[in-house]
């Protein structure tokens, strides 16, 4: 318990620190080296949660993904050696507003959490269900091993992830298809390639 | 409770396996409750041990297959390779090379970017690192069993290529920014059909879990995945040629094309820094290919059964069959590593356009297509060479809930014989304070340590 208790605090101070390194640096690279760091413990914090598929989720999607987009865009946009940003009175007023309306929504809503509110050693152990990705795989296919948590009238009405999960992929591929369509180099018909 | 009932009814004859997790929480148990050590200093040996154990698979792995490649290389191209240093076949030449490597200045360019050109080999080291964690060796012999542990060795493994990407970026040299890039293009477009490879056996199987799908594919070497189907055969061929090009070797070593490019990302590196790239390297080579052979050639299971009967004998035979699945897994994994060798010294280098046209046209369309059919043999129920009963065999999930009730039943009768014993020494001594008294704190340490077994997994 003391380790979990341990690497908790280590991977929210890695997270916090990067988090706020992203903030006070002016190297775009840097900046993206940072939140890998920040996003990469928060992975830990999953992973140290029991959620693996959440946690190698992060890692694939953000960690991997997102990052390596942003540094292709930063490098193929970037006109000199080192890019480094500097921001405008005017926008640092507006992140104030917007970070701050969402740090008090955030904590707002932690503090509502009941179990944070019972003094640790008044906590009831309670086995935990086994961390399995078999339930998510069953809801997709349509069985909802959850059920028996909503209301007797609302149970009829569940249904699998499937077709949620088929709109998103097909709004995607539009997407795809669009970016790819923009993205070709346009010719005129009388200008034969070489 | 629901999953359970959900797959109970599934699956009516339903082997659970009893053998225990060998995991890293398994060796701390073992340090805590039978050796008596303390429950920290328990976790810290435990998994200090799966560290260091990795670690050599990573760095004297990587010392063996340079020495292999260089030995492998030579032959191919009609010389000896390495003979001197260290008897007859060369074999200590890796070692003369690192202490070179360690003696060498460590070099940043005036125009780097430092912090970030000293931390990339770092990171791309980690990276590598880090798979394995989660990739079995043998039943049960895995650091931290994952449950779904494909996913998450393919989603680690994607982030070596940000060491590369830092690397060539902090360099301030062309050469190596060229490098990165081209590294990166190449990287991110093979992953989609790597990806959809890796699916295949997964479908399959219906589980994530690496222990498991090779424990799906026991017996004879007609079990195998890759022997399932025509479509999951020709999907292995593949899934090799993303492999290769995913960790970046030849004929996909664009990176580092030394006839263009110098030497690609790292161009810039010298000494201790340089080696680390190759043994991320090597040890992504090794990683892709011990997850080749979990997915499609059975794991630790071997061609022919022969130490299948002691597995479920307990005790030291269960062991000696699983060294033996060990032995047998790094011996197939070496295979791998032998072909990639193979491979790199008979092809040229493709160009970058015929790499990602290799990826979008022919790899992508593939693996998709084989995807389809392997999916609809295994609807229609048409012959397969697996003749194994995969609903029989199930996650260890199931084995360790009992075993985590049968340890909480001890827990709970030690505390009562203790509870008992207070009674007996009552008259001579009354507990202090509260009336309880029989708390112990290393009980309360045990209670919450069965409940960490469970959701750590």
């Amino acid at each position: 318990m003391i380790w979990h208790t341990f690497f908790f605090y280590l991977f929210s101070a890695i997270a916090c620190i990067f988090g706020a390194g992203v903030l006070f640096t002016n190297n775009v690279v840097r900046m993206a080296f940072y939140l890998v760091i920040s996003l990469g413990s928060t992975a830990g914090l999953f992973f140290l949660a029991g959620a693996e598929f959440v946690g190698a989720m992060q890692l694939m999607i953000y960690v991997g993904g997102t990052l390596v987009l942003l540094i292709f865009g930063v490098m193929l946009t970037a006109q000199e050696a080192f890019v480094s940003m500097r921001t405008r009175a005017g926008e640092v007023v507006v992140a104030l507003i917007l970070g701050a309306s969402l740090l008090a929504l955030l904590v707002d809503a932690a503090f509502r959490v009941e179990d944070w509110a019972v003094a640790p050693e008044n906590h009831v152990v309670e086995l935990a269900e086994s961390k399995t990705t078999t339930q998510i795989a069953a809801a997709f296919a349509g069985i909802r091993t959850d059920a028996d948590q909503y209301p007797e009238e609302l149970q009829g009405g569940l249904s699998g992830y499937l077709l949620p999960f088929v709109i998103v992929s097909i709004h995607l591929l539009v997407v795809l298809i669009g970016a790819a369509y923009m993205a070709r180099t346009k010719r005129r018909a009388d200008q034969a390639p070489a | 409770m629901n999953a359970k009932r959900y797959s109970r009814s599934t699956s009516t004859k339903w082997i659970t396996r009893r053998r225990k997790p060998r995991t890293c929480r398994a060796v701390a148990d073992y340090l805590h409750y039978e050796l008596g050590i303390w429950i920290w200093a328990a976790n810290v040996l435990a998994a200090t041990v799966s560290c260091v154990l990795i670690l050599h698979v990573v760095a004297v792995g990587a010392l063996i297959f340079i020495w292999m490649e260089r030995k492998i290389s030579g032959r191919i191209q009609d010389r000896l390779g390495p003979t001197r240093v260290g008897g007859a076949y060369g074999w200590l030449q890796t070692l003369a090379d690192g202490i070179k490597l360690i003696a060498k200045e460590d070099v940043c360019p005036g125009k780097a970017d430092a912090l970030l050109f000293k931390l990339a080999p770092y990171i791309s080291f980690a990276a590598s690192f880090t798979a394995f964690l989660s990739l079995p060796f043998s039943d049960g012999w895995v650091a931290q069993n994952v449950n779904c542990g494909v996913f998450f060795v393919l989603a680690v493994l994607g982030l070596e290529v940000f060491g590369v990407i830092l690397a060539g970026y902090a360099s301030g040299s062309k050469w190596s920014l060229f490098g990165a890039m081209r590294e990166a293009a190449q990287v991110v477009s093979y992953e989609v059909p790597l990806g959809m490879c890796v699916v295949v056996p997964v479908v399959l199987c219906g589980t994530m879990n690496l222990v498991t799908i090779a424990n799906m594919q026991e017996g004879m070497f007609t079990n195998w995945l890759i022997f399932h189907d025509p479509f999951t055969f020709c999907l292995f061929w593949v899934y090799a040629t993303c492999a290769v090009a995913s960790v970046n070797r030849a004929p996909f070593d664009l990176a580092e094309a030394e006839s263009e490019l110098v030497a690609g990302f790292h161009t810039e590196y010298s000494g201790l820094r340089w080696s680390f790239f190759f043994m991320a390297e090597y040890g992504s080579m090794y990683l892709v290919s011990g997850l080749a052979v979990i997915l499609f050639f059975g794991g630790w299971h071997g061609p022919f059964p022969i130490f299948q009967g002691l597995a479920d004998m307990g005790g030291l035979a269960t062991y000696t069959a699983q060294l033996a699945g060990c032995i047998n897994f790094l011996l197939k994994a070496l295979v791998g590593i032998t072909v990639m060798i193979w491979i790199r010294w008979t092809l040229p280098r493709l160009r970058i356009d015929q790499v990602i046209t290799t990826c979008l046209k022919y790899c992508t369309p593939l693996a998709a297509f084989f995807f389809l059919g392997a999916i609809l043999w295994q609807i229609n129920d048409l012959p397969s060479l697996n003749t194994i009963d995969r609903a029989a065999i199930r996650e260890d999930w199931l084995a360790r809930e009992t075993q985590i009730e049968e340890r909480r039943e001890a827990i709970a009768q030690k505390a009562a014989d203790k509870a008992a014993k207070a009674k007996e020494n009552d008259g001579e001594e009354e507990p202090s304070g509260d009336g309880q008294g029989t708390a112990d704190p290393a009980d309360a340490a045990a209670v919450l340590n069965v409940e960490n077994v469970e959701v750590e997994g």
